[in-house]
């Protein structure tokens, strides 16, 4: 992949992702997401890997970031403003604890990517290949790891079969 | 003096006359709509601008750009305009990976022959489908930005709607994947030319539609619903909720919309002509007329959608709910089935 292409996605999903956080309407925080998980895929494309990259597409930023959007139109989302005078003043143990935190989380997290130094971007086509084949992906799936995917299938369905309890309770 | 490769020219080419001719089937459904529509009400449909009215399109679009741009107060001004822009946008890239014809040098032009066809994926299938679904944000952010009952409500209703059907959709493309064995569009394509034998003894033209013609009617259907057409038009339908989610919108954004709707219906049945109905081969017919099958097939799709429009009254909602998850989404699990079956014990 060229370099400026990753440099382009990668800016785009991160500068997206901070928004997410960032902003007070979430209806923009939604729409910040998407553009985070669509850069994603433009990553993934410029591994090889274009099967990812669309699996990415259809199931995170096409069926549930829909599902988010859906709710938080429906529930009609305020803006987070919180008024001026409203805002509860806050200890300054607490400040200092939660400045203490972030610079001891920011050093780990210099030091880890220090020692991982730079890493060169190494072009392997045969590996590419490998994870890019559908075939491949399926029969890993369905022949290799057929136990686990069907404990995750059941998993899904207990799930579902619980929110619809949960929802149904009322009636 | 830099030389551009003749593939990369020849790739703009085929880049802008695609989108071009996209742009003018959409004036000509539009028109096709009209007449149609009055054949059917027994009416004359727009017979004033040019012969026959064949100008009416270009008519209503010099109307459309000459409008004035409105845009509610309490709009979310981004997003009113990023939202048809999102719809448009979808649409014509959707037609990037449908083949249109067989790889052809024209007439000698090229030195070697290309596909005609804008980028051959081999995801394709897939990337039309997260392309479609990318479109439907364009629909619920223009319901949500309007800041009006209406449209929020069209839009609500459009992204229910499509999420619904989106399974079926999918499930009835699964059943062709598996007796394909292929992602690729130019590969489904290319495995339906020829004739073959139904039952050993009825010769039918090598398409997907005879092995598994309940996919082709669950296909057909949820294309129907996806593109928002009659009898499922309940993002915008005109008797509840004014216009539905394009109520706010005027002039060209709402024009976007407008060309967003056909653009669609044309893919939605380049899709389906690829996967159902052999694509651009017609048994005993020369293939290297193939744009012209491919463009027939369409055509007599579009037509039908049309006649639907026309014909068949809108559901209620619960009914579409109830039509979409109980017996379209069953079915086509059924279906899924017993073709993976049929494949296996066949192959």
């Amino acid at each position: 992949m060229a370099p400026w292409l990753f440099y382009l996605f990668a800016t785009i999903s991160v500068v997206s992702s901070i928004g997410v956080i960032g902003q007070r309407n979430p209806m923009y925080s939604v729409l910040l997401l998407i553009g985070s998980f669509i850069s994603l895929a433009g990553l993934y494309v410029g591994l090889d890997s274009p099967f990812v990259a669309v699996t990415q597409i259809v199931v995170y930023a096409g069926a549930i970031m829909v599902l988010f959007l859906f709710v938080v139109m429906l529930l009609n989302a305020p803006r987070e403003d919180v008024a001026p005078g409203a805002q509860l003043p806050i200890p300054g143990v607490v400040k200092a604890y939660g400045g203490v935190l972030s610079v001891a989380m920011a050093a780990m997290l210099l030091w880890a990517l220090s020692r991982l130094g730079v890493v060169p971007f190494v072009e392997d086509p045969q590996a590419a290949e490998r994870v890019a084949s559908v075939r491949d992906i399926g029969l890993m799936l369905f022949r290799d790891h057929a136990f686990s995917f069907e404990v995750t299938s059941i998993l899904i369905l207990v799930a579902m079969v619980g929110a619809v309890v949960l929802a149904k309770k009322t009636v | 003096m830099p030389t551009i490769a003749p593939s990369l020219i020849f790739q703009l080419t085929l880049l802008t006359v695609v989108f071009f001719s996209l742009q003018i089937s959409a004036a000509v459904l539009v028109y096709f709509e009209r007449k149609i529509s009055g054949w059917a009400q027994q009416r004359v449909g727009p017979n004033r601008v040019g012969p026959l009215g064949l100008l009416q399109p270009l008519a209503d679009i010099v109307k459309l750009i000459f409008k004035e741009e409105l845009r509610p107060k309490a709009a979310d001004k981004w997003l009113f305009y990023l939202a048809p822009i999102l719809s448009a946008t979808t649409a014509f890239a959707a037609f990037a990976v449908i083949p249109f014809g067989p790889p052809t040098t024209f007439f000698g032009l090229l030195e070697k022959p290309v596909p005609l066809q804008v980028a051959d994926l081999n995801v394709a299938v897939l990337v039309v489908f997260a392309i479609t679904s990318m479109g439907i944000y364009g629909i619920v952010l223009a319901g949500w930005a309007s800041n009006s009952k209406y449209a929020l409500l069209g839009g609500l209703r459009s992204s229910a709607q499509m999420i619904s059907y989106e399974l079926a959709y999918a499930m009835a493309l699964a059943s062709v994947l598996v007796i394909a064995n292929s992602l690729s569009l130019r590969e489904i394509v290319d495995a339906q030319q020829g004739w073959r034998w139904l039952f050993g003894v009825v010769p039918v033209p090598a398409w997907y539609v005879f092995l598994t013609p309940i996919g082709f009617f669950i296909f057909f259907i949820a294309g129907i619903a996806e593109t928002n057409r009659a009898p499922f038009d309940f993002p915008e339908a005109e008797q509840e909720l004014v216009a539905g989610y394009h109520t706010e919108y005027s002039s060209m954004s709402f024009a976007l919309f407008f060309l967003a709707e056909y653009v669609n219906m044309v893919v939605v049945c380049g899709v389906t002509v690829s996967l159902f109905l052999g694509g651009f081969y017609m048994p005993g017919l020369p293939v290297w007329l193939g744009p012209l099958w491919f463009i027939g097939k369409v055509a007599a799709l579009l037509f039908f959608y049309i006649w639907m429009r026309w014909t068949l009254p809108r559901y209620r909602y619960d009914q579409l709910m109830d039509f979409g998850w109980k017996r379209l989404l069953p079915l086509s699990i059924v279906n899924l089935l017993v073709t993976a079956a049929g494949v296996l014990y066949w192959s």
